[in-house]
């Protein structure tokens, strides 16, 4: 029995259920990690602590998540456990506290089993920025995952990890999950504590899971959902037992497609690929009309304003002072400040740094930062006008499948991947994206479905339908055999 | 007065509030720890860590602003001021750029020339940075060491509008915003511990004209006194350059305090762009009607309507009224005291005499004293019912000033009680009489003022304690018998 092809909740049901025992699961998963790993690449560090002999699984029986791995992008604070965002800046950091996230984890019984691989500081969409090493799609070993979240995407769709945690700012778990086949939920801003994220832009930021099925997003969910008082961005309410969502029913659900996005440049693949299951959830009750959104063209260029002159003051804490690298024979201050972040950075956060810089200076912030605010509300407000009428708003998650690594180099080339993906984080909605085909060079597609703030459910119901209407039955990467 | 040219100064104030945890966290902001012992991940800006409010220091700022006579903004935010330097370690510092959250507000000080009105531009929230320590001297140190126990102390900024016209003037402002800050009970505004930070800026202008002189600012003051003395240095300088027609540059300048002048800091400053832009880590804030009603229902009375009450209610000279309400510990000491013995005048004699003596001689705070407004007036009523004289008081007071203890016990104790026993009485007297034949002569022969000395003579036998009113008779019956 492949332990590691198995979900969270199946894995879940089979220990209450004492077919299975924790050992047999850790076993099976470090024996395809053995394997895979050496290939993929999707983590940046394994947690070393867990020691398997002692795991008692009686220690987790009343628990949540019964003691079972969970893998966590490396921009989550884990306390003595390095959190190196894949910079050079924080190779050796080992943080003194805990992600909210990472506690809520611990709290529900599930395991930290190690940190995945990202694009440095999670700025990129393909994992490529890492300072380390990129991570490979195992669904093709010239691909990249996708990024920021790429190691997270990776892990899951490799079978090193039955879900994962990602980080998304303007499409970073969305994007990955659609370039390696799996499951992926961007829950609205507010609803997951940002406390203990290695801030990329503040205001988008969102952590949220990864998964091989709808299932485990909403068992995840469960978990980390919910009012944080270290984080006054979260938003305090009660949230529901998502597993209650885990219906396959779409009678009823006004969707809308709109035509903007169709219109811009999409892999004929895709596109046929997302409207089919368009279809399939038409067929199945749902009742689907185009629709007009305004302002899609701007999303990308005030996204790159916002996320970057948020970025240039988040990342300015890294100058060498208090912690993480710090360039050696400096003749004084500055030269330390300029010399450290020199060699620490990579060119796509120096990049970004400087454009975030350059957009807030003296002379500029109201033609850049102010104009990009004002296109943001414009956004917002148009999410919510949709949102009157329409249940849900369906794209592709991006307009090709996973890339060749190298394929892209112009930056601009890369950004324009998230031009579906970052008007959910501008409008700070929900959105998820789940497989629905492939294409013919056997590599995922994804489509997404954007709601209303804080109907993550709404969500999970639509998307577990659309799971069980394809029924795509994803097998998994034959990767062994190529090691 | 300078006839000519007219002096404009403003004064831009930060002040530490005084809540027991720091604006954006859980550590302590008590002053004086080991260095780097009051911190946390949030106040070392480590990765992942996010600031909540602390909305006592919200309170007390607004508490400040009503207090100073502002408008108090229904809608503010934070914004960041982005910077590099060691003692900051998020690289950027939490303030308010375009939406203070008071503003618009004044203060009235008392000059020669009469009140004098000026204007308060604003008050914003933010949180202090950490303090660099250097090994040995700057320029031969090899390090420095940052110590970040400060980092984070929430911290008002009160900025004047350009209306004080003279160095006094800016002391005055001073005097007032400390005695109010204190009366709130929102700062202790501690010059040398640095929970009040001052700097200014000055400028000459011709007298009629409305445009402002080229302004430079002044940094470093370590007391008032520093700041009215660099003022006047500065106006003189100023005044020179106008005089011999040069330039006056606009610029930075440290006092410096042992040279007694002023130093340019540097030629010309580099404009500094701190990149402000809305702090996205924190919502915006909020202060419906009901909050500011609640903070302005709890506001203490501020010390000159206290003052001014003191005269009416009280019956006091307004000199009493003004050294009685400097401090609101003082005013309530009296006012405590008032309740239990009432006699106000004498009540104001004994604090202002034998108290504030005896703080200024010890260089004690008002409110480190063990003396309160019920022993106090429970010593006066003692005196009242002659159990011991005014002599021995000063005595009883100084022990309660030091110990807390309860007069009668402290007479009880050390034996002070009043000796108003007669035949206790007669022995002494009878026997001063006759150490003292020439004195005796002296009354006999309608000498009165030679009583007074015999009197002192049995007060010194009895350290004090004879009643001298009975003393006093006993002397004039028995020279009269004689
Ligand atoms: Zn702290």
């Amino acid at each position: 029995m492949k332990l590691y092809t198995r979900t969270l909740s199946d894995l879940k049901e089979m220990l209450v259920e004492e077919r299975v025992k924790l050992d047999d699961i850790y076993e099976s998963i470090s024996y395809r990690v053995k394997n895979v790993e050496p290939l993929v690449k999707a983590y940046v560090n394994q947690n070393e602590e867990i020691d398997l002999d002692e795991l008692d699984e009686k220690d987790y029986e009343d628990t949540y998540l019964k003691g079972l791995p969970i893998a966590i992008k490396d921009n989550m604070s884990t306390e003595n456990l390095k959190t190196t965002c894949s910079s050079k800046m924080l190779e050796d950091y080992v943080p003194p506290y805990n992600a909210t996230v990472v506690n809520k984890i611990k709290e529900a019984g599930g395991i930290i089993t190690g940190k995945t691989n990202m694009d440095e500081f999670a700025m990129g969409s393909s994992t490529e920025n890492s300072a380390f090493n990129p991570t490979v799609n195992p669904w093709g070993k010239n691909r990249v995952p996708g990024g920021s979240s790429g190691g997270s995407a990776a892990a899951v769709a490799a079978g090193m990890a039955p879900v994962a945690l990602g980080s998304d700012t303007g499409g970073s778990i969305r994007q990955p999950a659609s370039f390696c086949g799996v499951v992926g939920l961007k829950p609205t801003y507010g609803a997951v504590s940002r406390y203990g994220l290695v801030a990329f832009a503040s205001s988008l930021d969102q952590i949220g899971p990864l998964a091989r099925n709808v299932d485990d997003i909403a068992l995840m969910m469960n978990v980390i959902a919910g009012n944080d008082e270290k984080d006054s961005t979260c938003v305090d309410r009660t949230y529901p037992d998502f597993t209650e969502y885990l219906k396959n029913d779409v009678e009823g659900y006004k969707i809308g497609i709109p035509n903007q996005y169709f219109e811009m440049d999409i892999d004929d693949e895709v596109k046929e690929s997302v409207m089919n299951a368009v279809k399939q959830l038409e067929k199945a009750g749902a009742k689907v009309e185009k629709v007009d959104v305004t302002g899609a063209e701007y999303a990308l260029a005030a996204y790159y304003i916002i996320a970057t002159a948020e970025a240039s003051s988040n990342l300015a804490r890294y100058d060498g002072v208090r912690y993480g690298l710090r360039a050696e024979d400096a003749n004084n201050l500055n030269d330390m400040f300029t010399e450290t972040r020199q060699q620490g950075f990579g060119e796509e956060v120096k990049r970004r740094i400087m454009l975030g810089t350059y957009v807030l200076s003296a002379g500029y912030y109201d033609d850049y930062y102010l104009k990009a605010q004002k296109v943001r509300t414009l956004i917002k407000n148009d999410f919510d006008e949709l949102f009157e009428e329409y249940d849900l708003i369906v794209s592709p998650t991006t307009p090709t499948t996973a890339f060749e690594i190298g394929e892209k180099r112009d930056p601009l080339e890369m950004y324009a991947a998230d031009i579906f993906t970052v008007p959910v984080n501008i409008a700070g909605i929900p959105a998820i994206s789940v497989p629905c085909g492939f294409d013919n060079k056997g590599l995922p597609i994804g489509i997404q479905l954007m709601g209303p703030h804080f109907k993550e459910e709404k969500l999970i119901q639509a998307a577990y339908s659309l799971e069980k209407i394809l029924d795509l039955d994803i097998d998994y990467p034959d990767l062994e055999m190529e090691v | 007065m300078d006839n000519k040219f007219e002096t404009v100064i403003g004064l831009e104030v930060h002040v530490q509030l005084d809540t027991d945890s720091k604006i954006f966290c859980s550590c302590s902001t008590e002053f004086g720890k080991e260095p780097n012992t009051n911190t946390c991940p949030v106040c070392l800006g480590l990765p992942g860590t996010l600031p909540v409010l602390n909305k006592k220091a919200v309170d007390y700022l607004v508490m400040t602003g009503l207090a100073l006579n502002c408008d108090i903004a229904s809608y503010s935010k934070f914004d960041r001021k982005n910077y590099f330097y060691p003692d900051l370690p998020k690289a950027y510092q939490i303030s308010q750029y375009d939406l203070p959250l008071a503003k618009d507000g004044y203060i009235e000080v008392e000059t020669e020339e009469g009140t004098h009105k000026i204007g308060i531009t604003r008050i914003h929230l933010e949180e202090d940075a950490g303090k660099l320590i250097h090994e040995g001297s700057i320029d031969k140190s090899s390090g420095s060491l940052v110590d970040y126990n400060r980092t984070g102390v929430p911290l008002a900024e009160i900025v004047s509008e350009p209306d004080i016209r003279t160095p006094a003037q800016a002391r005055e402002y001073l005097n007032y915003l400390k005695k109010t800050l204190e009366y709130l009970g929102v700062s202790d505004c501690n010059m040398e511990e640095g929970s009040l930070r001052c700097d200014a800026n000055i400028s000459l202008r011709p007298r009629g004209q409305e445009q402002f002189g080229t302004k430079v600012e002044l940094k470093n003051m370590n007391s008032f006194k520093a700041i009215e003395k660099a003022l006047a240095y500065e106006q003189k300088r100023q005044r020179k350059l106008i005089d011999n027609t040069d330039e006056i540059i606009q610029e930075t300048r440290t006092w410096d305090e042992d040279k007694n002048k002023t130093i340019s800091m540097r030629g010309k400053e580099e404009a500094n762009d701190y990149r402000y832009f809305p702090e996205p880590d924190l919502v915006p804030l909020e202060i419906n009607e009901n909050w500011a009603e609640e903070i302005r229902e709890r506001l203490p009375e501020m010390p000159s309507v206290r003052k001014n009450r003191f005269i009416k209610e009280y019956e006091i000279p307004e000199y009493d009224a003004d050294v009685l309400t400097d401090s609101r510990e003082l005013a309530d000491l009296f006012e405590e005291c008032v309740t239990e013995y009432n006699d106000p005048k004498e009540v104001s004699n004994w604090i202002m005499g034998e108290f504030l003596r005896l703080v200024n001689e010890e260089k004690m705070e008002v409110g480190d004293t063990k003396i309160t407004g019920q022993l106090l007036g429970k010593m006066l009523k003692m005196m009242d019912e002659d159990v011991i004289s005014s002599k021995i008081a000063k005595t009883v007071f100084e022990e309660m000033f030091h110990t807390g203890k309860d007069p009668e016990k402290i007479v009880e104790e050390k034996g002070l009680k009043q000796i108003s026993d007669e035949d206790k009485l007669e022995t002494i007297v009878e026997n001063i009489i006759e150490e003292n034949p020439d004195a005796v002569e002296d009354i006999k022969n309608g000498k009165d003022k030679a009583i007074g000395y015999l009197v002192g003579q049995v007060m010194k036998e009895t350290k004090g304690k004879a009643n001298p009113q009975m003393v006093n008779q006993m002397f004039r019956d028995k020279i009269s018998e004689l």
